[in-house]
């Protein structure tokens, strides 16, 4: 059974004093998949991260990565696995590329062989200028670009990227999700940990929803999405149209069970749309062929939030500090 | 795209030597970053240069004066000993800020997550360390020079003379890489460099002679490894060293006490040190 789990998890436990960071945590993942690991901040995902890459030994449960026990065969794991954590791991008074031949060295390479593969993976993240600079001079893109490097140095078959985009911005985020996926297409494990719903849905395979140390759900992006309703399209209906032609006409897109609801205080119609952004075109057509003039129309996606609070029925707000707030929606 | 695979089976079973042998060859490479990152920040170095120049200057220009050898002797002469004895356990707080300075980045983690051995951060770091010690004697055999300090025995007396104090300066590091792992930030680290180190260094024979202390800080002062480090380099330059006067076994035997305090202190503070790296891994 471990030989085809790059990845698995069974009962893992780390108090902190009060705080159950991980609170019996189980996991399992194939070879050759990328799993997101979804929540909020304070969920466990870093803390289960730290236990699967052999930094923390849990207090109770146990783990297995690449086939070894990530406590009693500590060294073994560690010569299997990659690690880019939320903050660069990098040594900002060295240059990119001696950042890369160090861990090289480290990782059991000789020296040539360091060296060779420095340049390779600066050339493949696009750091070749930049390589003899100091870390310091980076830019946070950057920075995460050659610590992601750093992780692959030693080519490892599972590869754990703790919130591999937080804090950067649209364009440094979807590089580097370019470079997550190009990574998997060469047959790496990825455990991937994120706060933001698209991330897990853009990369991952399968998807473990976390909440207070647990997986309190998880599955295919698909799945998740029809455990908690899917997409959602809001119109709103100009003064002069008929709030209830608008209502019967959307109707038609809602799906079998989809209700349809009717708001007559902002001239609002919201259902649940199982054709999801496929299905506007027709939509909007439709609406106008009955004469609906429209104010508004969006196509709501399901966030964190909508998440937990189908999963838990509770927000997500509860453990996490007011200033994240705004980054989980 | 070359790919770099690992057969794994080449690490199975491996035998002490290869696991030692592997131990080394990481600590060069984590000493030979410390040094790389000294190279580009060369301001780094200010505690084994600009330091050790400015102690000489004050002291001998300063309290040097005030300042009576039992014995009889010149204060210049005398200095330098002792001034090698300060230097090395100044050795021990940049060591303690440059590990917990480390400690408190996230580079540790991506260290702890490579296969490789759990001394090699602290060994590597103690190692780059000693290495700047080097510089700082040559720096203090310099400005003594410069103030009319002499060896006025032999050249290799004057070699082991220093070998000795590398060698305490090697065992105060190890202490400084405790107090760098049990303190969760640097300045806690700088601070305790003024709190253990600068008491130590003062409360011993390397700047006045231990004669005109109170009996019991005296006793403390004969017994301090850095009066041992000053005693054997005036003894071994042939300088002024009114502590062969004091009738303790240490000041008696300077040379053999500088080396058991080193082995002592090394056989203390290196498995502690190593061990509170490891248990790292249970927070």
């Amino acid at each position: 059974m471990t030989e085809t789990l790059a990845i698995e998890a069974v009962g893992v436990e780390k108090t902190y004093g009060d705080t159950h960071a991980l609170a019996g945590l189980d996991l399992s993942v194939a070879a050759g998949t990328i799993l997101g690991l979804l929540g909020p901040n304070g969920a466990g995902k870093t803390t289960a991260v730290r236990v699967l890459t052999t930094l923390l030994v849990p207090d109770r449960g146990w783990a297995r990565v690449a086939g070894f026990d990530v406590v009693a065969e500590a060294d073994r794991v560690r010569r299997c696995i990659g690690l880019a954590g939320q903050s660069a791991a990098l040594d900002e008074c060295l240059t990119g590329r001696a950042n890369l031949i160090m861990v090289g060295r480290l990782s059991r390479l000789s020296g040539r062989q360091a060296r060779q593969r420095a340049d390779e993976l600066l050339s493949r993240f696009d750091l070749t200028d930049a390589g003899d600079r100091g870390v310091k001079t980076y830019s946070g893109g950057m920075r995460r670009r050659l610590d992601l490097a750093a992780s692959l140095v030693a080519t490892p078959r599972v590869l754990f990227l703790d919130e591999p985009t937080t804090g950067l911005d649209p364009r440094s985020r979807q590089v580097m999700w370019d470079v997550i996926r190009t990574l998997v297409a060469d047959g790496t494990t990825v455990l991937l940990t994120t706060q933001y719903l698209d991330e897990a849905d853009q990369l991952a395979d399968r998807i473990a929803v976390v909440d207070q140390g647990r997986v309190i759900a998880s599955g295919t992006s698909a799945e998740l999405k029809a455990q908690i309703g899917g997409e959602r399209v809001a119109i709103m209906v100009a003064p002069e149209s008929d709030l209830l032609v608008a209502r019967d006409v959307l109707a038609r897109y809602a799906g079998p069970n989809g209700v349809v609801q009717v708001d007559h205080e902002t001239r609002t119609v919201t259902a649940p749309v199982p054709g999801g952004a496929r299905c506007l075109t027709g939509l909007v057509a439709d609406l106008a062929a009955a004469g609906v003039l429209l104010d508004d129309l969006s196509l709501q996606r399901p966030s964190l939030d909508d998440v937990f609070l189908s999963l838990t029925g509770h927000a997500t707000a509860d453990p996490v500090p007011p200033q994240m707030e705004r980054e989980l929606v | 795209m070359t790919t770099v695979s690992f057969p794994l089976s080449r690490f199975e079973n491996e035998s002490w030597t290869a696991r030692l042998w592997w131990a080394a060859k990481n600590t060069v490479v984590l000493a030979g970053r410390s040094i790389a990152r000294i190279a580009r920040e060369p301001e780094q170095l200010l505690d084994v240069t600009i330091q050790p120049v400015i102690f000489v200057l004050l002291f001998t220009y300063v309290f040097g004066s005030a300042i009576h050898l039992p014995g009889g002797g010149s204060y210049h002469q005398y200095l330098i000993g002792g001034m090698f004895g300060m230097s090395m356990a100044g050795s021990a707080p940049g060591t303690a800020v440059g590990i917990s300075a480390d400690m408190a980045t996230g580079l540790i983690d991506r260290f702890r997550s490579l296969p490789m051995a759990r001394s090699a951060v602290l060994a590597g770091r103690t190692i780059a360390d000693l290495m700047t010690q080097v510089i700082g004697c040559v720096v203090l055999v310099a400005t003594g020079l410069a103030v009319g300090w002499g060896i006025h025995r032999g050249i290799g007396d004057a070699v082991l003379a220093i070998a000795l104090s590398l060698l305490m300066a090697f065992a105060m590091t190890w202490a400084g890489a405790c107090a760098g792992m049990l303190l969760r930030n640097p300045e806690a680290a700088q601070a305790i460099g003024f709190i253990v180190f600068l008491p130590l260094a003062f409360v011993s024979n390397a700047f006045v002679p231990t004669q005109g202390m109170p009996t019991w800080l005296r006793a403390v002062a004969n017994w301090n490894p850095l009066s041992a480090v000053a005693a054997s380099c005036r003894q071994l330059f042939g300088n002024p060293n009114p502590a062969a006067l004091e009738h303790v076994w240490p000041m008696q035997h300077p040379e053999l006490a500088t080396v058991i305090w080193s082995i002592a202190l090394i056989a203390v503070f290196a498995p502690a040190a190593v061990y509170l790296y490891r248990r790292k891994a249970l927070r």
